[in-house]
Parts: structure tokens; sequence; C-alpha cells
């Protein structure tokens, strides 16, 4: 334990370096720049997966490794990481599936001419992702919380040269942006209240006994304590990052990203990095709750997840780009996320985190072979008939949908997604949560299924008769999908409520085996009420979509045809972007105007003034200078000149003149000497 | 023995001599004759006052005469070869046709 704590920090040092070696790497050395960035995160992953073991065999106490970043006065800046279940359990399911998408990604941008920049920024993420996992300290977890933006911003905008990707790039950018400054904001009063940022610090760290202690003692600031506020602020960062409502805007425009990045970044890890930092900081947000009951924090934090939860599966129904559906799939289920961690603690929302982080990689890269079989059709209405020609793809993807929609028993979403609506239940404050919950379980199977009708069932529309045919792709995209599927569905066993080993783990402790728990009635009736739902999700799915053979893509949704409006409001997605582009960005726009009056009149003026002032001043010196100096100097010249002519005049060339010239001097010179002495 | 005053008469008159040679005559070798006339008036004079001085065993004055002679020797060296080479370009020695060098 102690000596993988040690070399812990090579995780994202090694990727980091991947990448910086593949930034001055040229363009043609392709299959360096694979072979280097996956090497990279397949050493990272061995050392993460011996991470994960030492932390199964001792998940109490976490190992710590601090250092002095730098000094200023009395004060010190300590860095570090930490080797903890958390931590280990991130940094494995993260090197891990992006060793996979890495690998991927060599068949995907098979054709790109910027493989090896692909490849660069790949590692780039994967080092800062790392980094952001294993990081002891705020500011440091910030750091790679920045980074893996930047990282992210650089891969949507990978194919800059689409205007829609370069703005969706700048839109994800922004909009996180919003969030990172609540973040921030909640960084510094955190440091202003406890005097430090690491987390662990053998009891002096802000998550221990001497950070809540301060905090605790600390009295109300306004209408909430201090420690509310912090973790609210935090909180934002984190709804930024994960596209909870009102800041998902972002997450389904950056899907113009290349395929392998949605899956990698805005499906299984750096969308999930703000549960991870709640979860990283749940000893802050359950600071002062009552026995059994819940702070202002976590109900905030609850139900902005259902709320999103519920949103963004509505909004799923009524969409027609395969990744966009998946998107807002994505966003619900990081919503359930922070459902289960608000309700539940640290080990339901990240026990869902780990098990949707590989079913979604697992889509998403299955929707990447899709797109990529399909000749970069991205309209379900345009597919179709898939399964017969791309079989692999077809298995695999039928896997993550069962596991997303929560199929009972043999899908790992079942069980995560068992153990948030069983918190939920239990849920002191309100049952609202819970039902938004189940709705949503119900949501995520009707338009999962919808989406698989509509892909691979029925018969092939295309979009001239004479496009091209559909084909299964190659092994390296293959093989990723089928260990992810492999995945998909192991995962759930260690998460049962009869062997809780990834629940407990998370929370430092270790698991047993209690069947008895298999066959409780509480647990037996939940699992009946979330099968029905989702056997009624997916019934309500193929009685729309798979009753009768899919009518030609131009048809209406049969959605639509049940209720227009209602069809027309999902599919524009509730108007947000309407709304925001109406608010805020008019403000803003209205904004920018006025700075830019201000800006091109008064400042402009002000400066033009000034300018003008100097142009004239310069002017005066210029007709002094031509006037006075100039002239004068040519005055001055002239004269010279005319006198040395004169002067040249008396060297007459002949030599008795000269001598005469001497012999008055001499003769003078005697006169003086003798007249001198005399006196 | 002869009183110095009448030395120094006879190197003025030397010198006045040279001197009037110098400045009134065309003819470049007379001019050159008058500068070695008032060199030897001074060398005279040097003489003349190292000869009338109580102390004569240092041989400084003669001494000063005979470094006079040497240098005056080398000097109507160039200054003839000056004038030969002046004859041999303009026939002619007269030194105001020599005129050139003006400014």
């Amino acid at each position: 334990m102690e000596r993988i704590a040690d070399i812990f920090w090579l995780v994202p040092v090694l990727p980091l370096l991947a990448a910086g070696i593949l930034a001055v790497t040229r363009r043609p050395h392709r299959r360096r720049a694979a072979t280097l960035a996956i090497g990279a995160m397949g050493a990272a992953c061995c050392i993460a997966l011996l991470g994960l073991g030492a932390t199964l065999l001792h998940p109490e106490e976490p190992v710590v490794r601090n250092f002095t970043w730098m000094k200023f006065g009395t004060a010190s800046l300590e860095l570090g990481w930490v080797l903890d279940p958390l931590s280990a359990a991130m940094a494995a399911m993260v090197s891990f599936v992006g060793t996979l998408i890495f690998i991927f990604s060599v068949g995907y941008m098979a054709h790109d001419e910027n493989f090896t920049r692909f490849f660069n920024f790949l590692a780039l993420f994967g080092a800062a992702m790392l980094g952001l996992v294993i990081a002891n300290n705020l500011l440091l977890l910030f750091i790679c919380w920045e980074l893996v933006g930047l990282a992210s911003y650089l891969l949507i905008g990978f194919w800059y040269h689409k205007p829609s990707a370069a703005n969706a790039a700048k839109k994800a950018f922004i909009t996180t942006r919003i969030g990172d400054l609540g973040f921030l904001l909640g960084m510094v009063w955190l440091y202003a209240e406890t005097g430090t940022l690491v987390f662990y610090d053998g009891g002096a760290g802000c998550l221990e006994a001497g950070g809540l202690d301060a905090l605790a003692a600390r009295g109300p600031g306004g209408l909430l304590a201090v420690p509310t506020l912090i973790a609210l602020l935090l909180f934002c960062g984190a709804m930024g990052k994960s596209g909870q409502v009102p800041l998902h805007v972002w997450l389904p425009d950056a899907m113009e990203g290349p395929t392998p990045v949605s899956a990698l970044i805005h499906a299984a890890t750096m969308v999930a990095a703000g549960v991870f930092l709640m979860a990283r900081v749940y000893p802050l947000l359950e600071l002062g709750a009552p026995e059994g009951g819940s702070t202002t924090a976590l109900t905030v934090i609850t139900w902005v997840g259902a709320v999103t939860a519920l949103f963004a599966a509505l909004i799923a129904t009524a969409q027609n780009d395969i990744k966009r559906i998946l998107a807002y799939s994505t966003v619900s289920q990081l919503g359930y996320m922070f459902l289960g961690l608000g309700v539940g603690g640290v080990a339901v929302g990240m026990f869902h985190l780990l098990t949707h982080a590989f079913f979604k990689a697992l889509l998403f890269l299955g929707s990447g072979s899709v797109i990529h079989g399909c000749h970069e059709e991205q309209d379900i209405r345009y597919m179709g008939g898939l399964r017969r020609k791309m079989p692999v793809t077809f298995v695999t993807y039928a896997v993550g949908m069962m596991a997303l929609a929560g199929f009972p028993i043999f899908f790992s979403g079942f069980w995560s997604k068992d153990e948030i609506l069983h918190a939920a239940h239990g849920w002191p404050v309100s049952a609202g949560p819970f039902w938004m919950g189940l709705l949503g379980a119900a949501l995520t199977a009707f338009y999962m299924t919808r989406q698989m009708l509509y892909v691979f069932f029925g018969e092939r529309r295309q979009r001239d008769a004479h496009g091209h045919e559909a084909h299964e792709s190659p092994a390296v995209m293959t093989w990723p999908l089928l260990i992810l599927a492999a995945f998909a569905i192991g995962l759930g066993f260690v998460g049962t409520p009869a062997w809780a080993l990834a629940p407990e783990y998370l929370e430092g402790r270790h698991a047993h085996l209690a069947f008895g728990h298999l066959f409780s009635l509480e647990f037996i009736g939940l699992a009946f009420v979330s099968t029905l739902v989702v056997a009624a999700g997916v019934g309500a799915g193929w009685w729309l979509y798979g009753r009768r053979p899919l009518a030609p893509a131009e048809d209406v949704d049969a959605l639509a045809h049940l209720s227009p409006e209602v069809h027309r409001v999902l599919g524009n997605r509730f108007y947000v972007d309407e709304f925001y582009a109406a608010t805020v960005i008019r403000l803003n726009a209205l904004l920018s105007r006025g700075c830019d009056l201000l800006d091109r009149w008064l400042w402009g003026g002000l400066t033009a003034l000034v300018a003008y002032g100097f142009l004239g001043l310069a002017w005066v010196g210029k007709f002094f200078e031509d006037n006075a100096i100039n002239r004068g100097f040519d005055l001055g010249c002239r004269r010279l000149d005319r006198g040395a002519g004169r002067a040249a005049g008396w060297q007459d060339g002949l030599v008795h003149n000269y001598l005469r010239a001497l012999g008055v001097g001499f003769a003078t010179l005697l006169l003086i000497l003798t007249w001198g002495c005399q006196s | 023995m002869v009183p110095l005053d009448q030395y120094l008469l006879l190197s003025a008159l030397l010198f006045g001599i040279g001197l009037a040679g110098v400045l009134t005559r065309r003819n470049g070798i007379i001019v050159l004759i008058g500068v070695e006339l008032m060199l030897n008036a001074a060398n005279l004079n040097f003489i003349a006052f190292w000869r009338h001085r109580a102390d004569t065993g240092a041989a400084d004055g003669l001494l000063f005469a005979m470094f006079a002679i040497g240098v005056a020797a080398a000097e109507v060296a160039v200054g003839l070869a000056l004038i030969i080479a002046l004859y041999r370009a303009r026939r002619s020695v007269n030194l105001d046709e020599a005129k050139e060098l003006k400014g």
C-alpha cells in the first residue's frame, strides 16, 4: 500500500509525458503517436489497478503524499496525491476505459489527417483527468479540472473547420466557466475559513477534524451557514462540468467532437468529474447534518439531480441524432448520480458513476461504430436494419442499452440504479425525487428502445438510394466494444445488496457476503417496481415504434402523431437554448454593444483627443525645427564655408609669401620677447 | 681673446644676409644657401657662447653645433633633391612659378 502510494503519481505523469512528446511529433508519425499514447495510458492503467488492489485490501485509511509547492511568508502551499478507495477506483476506471477508447480511436480516426494531434489531445486529457482524481488538494484538483476543460475544448473543436464544432467548443468552454467561477469562489472561501486546501493531512486537512471543526464553529453567513454556502459554490462548478440543469446546454452540443471523444470525455470520465468532486468533498456537504436527516447542501444537490434526471430524459425521447440522444441520456444519468449522492452518500452516487462509465462508453463507441459503418450518417431516421450488417456492434449495443435502461439482474445499470432509487425511497425530506427518478427510469427505457428499433431493426432507410452499404467496423473497434460489454454486465455483481463490495469499498469498509439482504421485502418490492417501470418503458417504445415496420424517414415521428405540441416542445429541447439566447445572450450582446459604444466614443474620443494634442505639439516642434534649428544651422554652415574659402586664399602656393610670413612672425616674436624681458 | 659681442655681431650679420637671401631671391638654390647661412649663424652662436663660458670642460655647445651641421647636411640633401626634381619637372628653379599647392 505504502509502496504503491509512492509511485501513484506516475498515473497522471505518464500520459502527460506522452502528451508532451506527441506535442512535438510531426504529423506523419501516426503509428508512433498511437503507440505512445496507448502505451502510456496502459501503463497508467496497470499502476492504477495496483492501487485498486491495494485499497481493496485496506480500504480504511487514505494514504497521502504531500509536498510543499511554494512558500509565501509563513504560509505554504501543499500539493499532493491520495490513495484511497475513491481515487483508486476512479483512476482505474478512467485509465481502463481511456485505454480502450484510445484503441478504438485508432480505427475511428484512421482516415483523419490530424491523427497525431488527436492522440496528443487525448493523452493530455488522460493526464489531466487522472491528476484530478488522485489530487489530495482542492487547488491541484482545480488546476486539473481546468485542464480537462481545456482538453475538452480542444477535442470538441477538433474539426475546427466546421463552424458548428468551433461554436460547440466555445459554448462548452464558456458554460462550464460559469460554474467554475463558483468553484473558484468556494475554494477561496474554504481557504479563508480553514487555512488549508489539502484534503487529508494527518487530521489537519479541510476534510478532516481540523478543517471541519473550524467550519462548524463558524456562525451563519447571511441566510445560510458558511459551510453550506461553500458547498453550494463548489456544487456550481460540479453543475457546470456535469451538465446539470440549468448549465446542461453545452453537453449535447459537445457531440460535435469525434465520437471517441464523446465517449471518453462527455460520457465516461470528464462529465463525471462533478459527481466525483461532490463525492470527494462529501464530509463538507454532510457537515452538521442531524441524525437521519439531510443538510441544505445535500437537499439542493438532490433536487437538482432529480430535476435534471427527468428533464433530460424527457428531451431524449424526441431527438433524432444518435449521439444527441445519448448525450441527453448522459445528462439524465449524471442527474441520477447527484440524486444518489444527495440521498444515499458517496457510495450510491459513485457506484452509478462507475457502472455508467462503462456502459455509456460502450454505447458511445457503439454509436461511433454505427456512424463509421454508415459513412458518417448520424440521423437515426436514415439508419435501420443494421443488426444484420453489423452483428458485433448490434449485440454490444444491445448490452449497453439494457444496462442503461436497467434490465433486471444481469446488467450493471439495474443494480446501481436500484441502489439510487432505494436510497431515494428512504429519504426523509421528500418523496419527490423518488417518483421523479422512477419516471426518469421509465423514460430511459422508452427512448433507448426507440433508438434500438430505429437503428438496428426494420429495413434500411438510406438518404439516397445509391449510397454505400453499411459495413461492420474493424477488429480494433469491435474488441473494445466487447470488453466494455463484458464490464457492463459484470460490474453490477460487485454492487448487489448481497455482496455490496463496490459501495462498501467506496465508503472505506470491507464488504461481507449477506444473501439475506437480497430477499428482504423492501429490496424485492423495489426491484419489482423498477422492473415493472422498465418493462412499461420498453413496452411503450415497442408499441409506438416496433409494432409495425417503421415508415419512411421523412414521415412524422410516432410520438408526434400522439401529441404534436408535446413532441415539438421536447424536440426543441424545452426551448432552453432559445430562452438563453433571448435572455442571457441578448443581455450579453446588449452589454457588449454598450461597451462598444463606450469604447468607441468615450474612451476612443479621449484617446483621439490626447493623440491629436500630441500631434499638434509635434507640428509645433516640426515648425520650430524647420525654421529655427535647421535654418540656423544651415546659416552657420554657409558662413563657415565662406570663411574657410577666404582663409584658403591665403595659401597661395608661393613659397616666398610663406617665408615672409615666417620672417614677420619671427620678428614679432623677437620684439615681444625683447619688450617683455625689459619690462 | 675676441670679445663675445663681436661674434654675436658676426652671427647676426650672417643671419641677416641669409634671411635677406631667402626672402628676396627667386632661385631655389639661392634660397637654400640663405637657409644654410641662417643655420650656421646659429651654430656660430653656439660655439661663441660655449667658448665664453667659465666652465669649458663639457663639450655641450660643440656637440650642439656638430648635431646642427649634421642635420643641416641631411636637410640640404633633401632640399637639393627637391630642387632637382622641380627643375626636371619644369626646367626652372624659380620658386614663384611653382605655386600649384594653394588653397
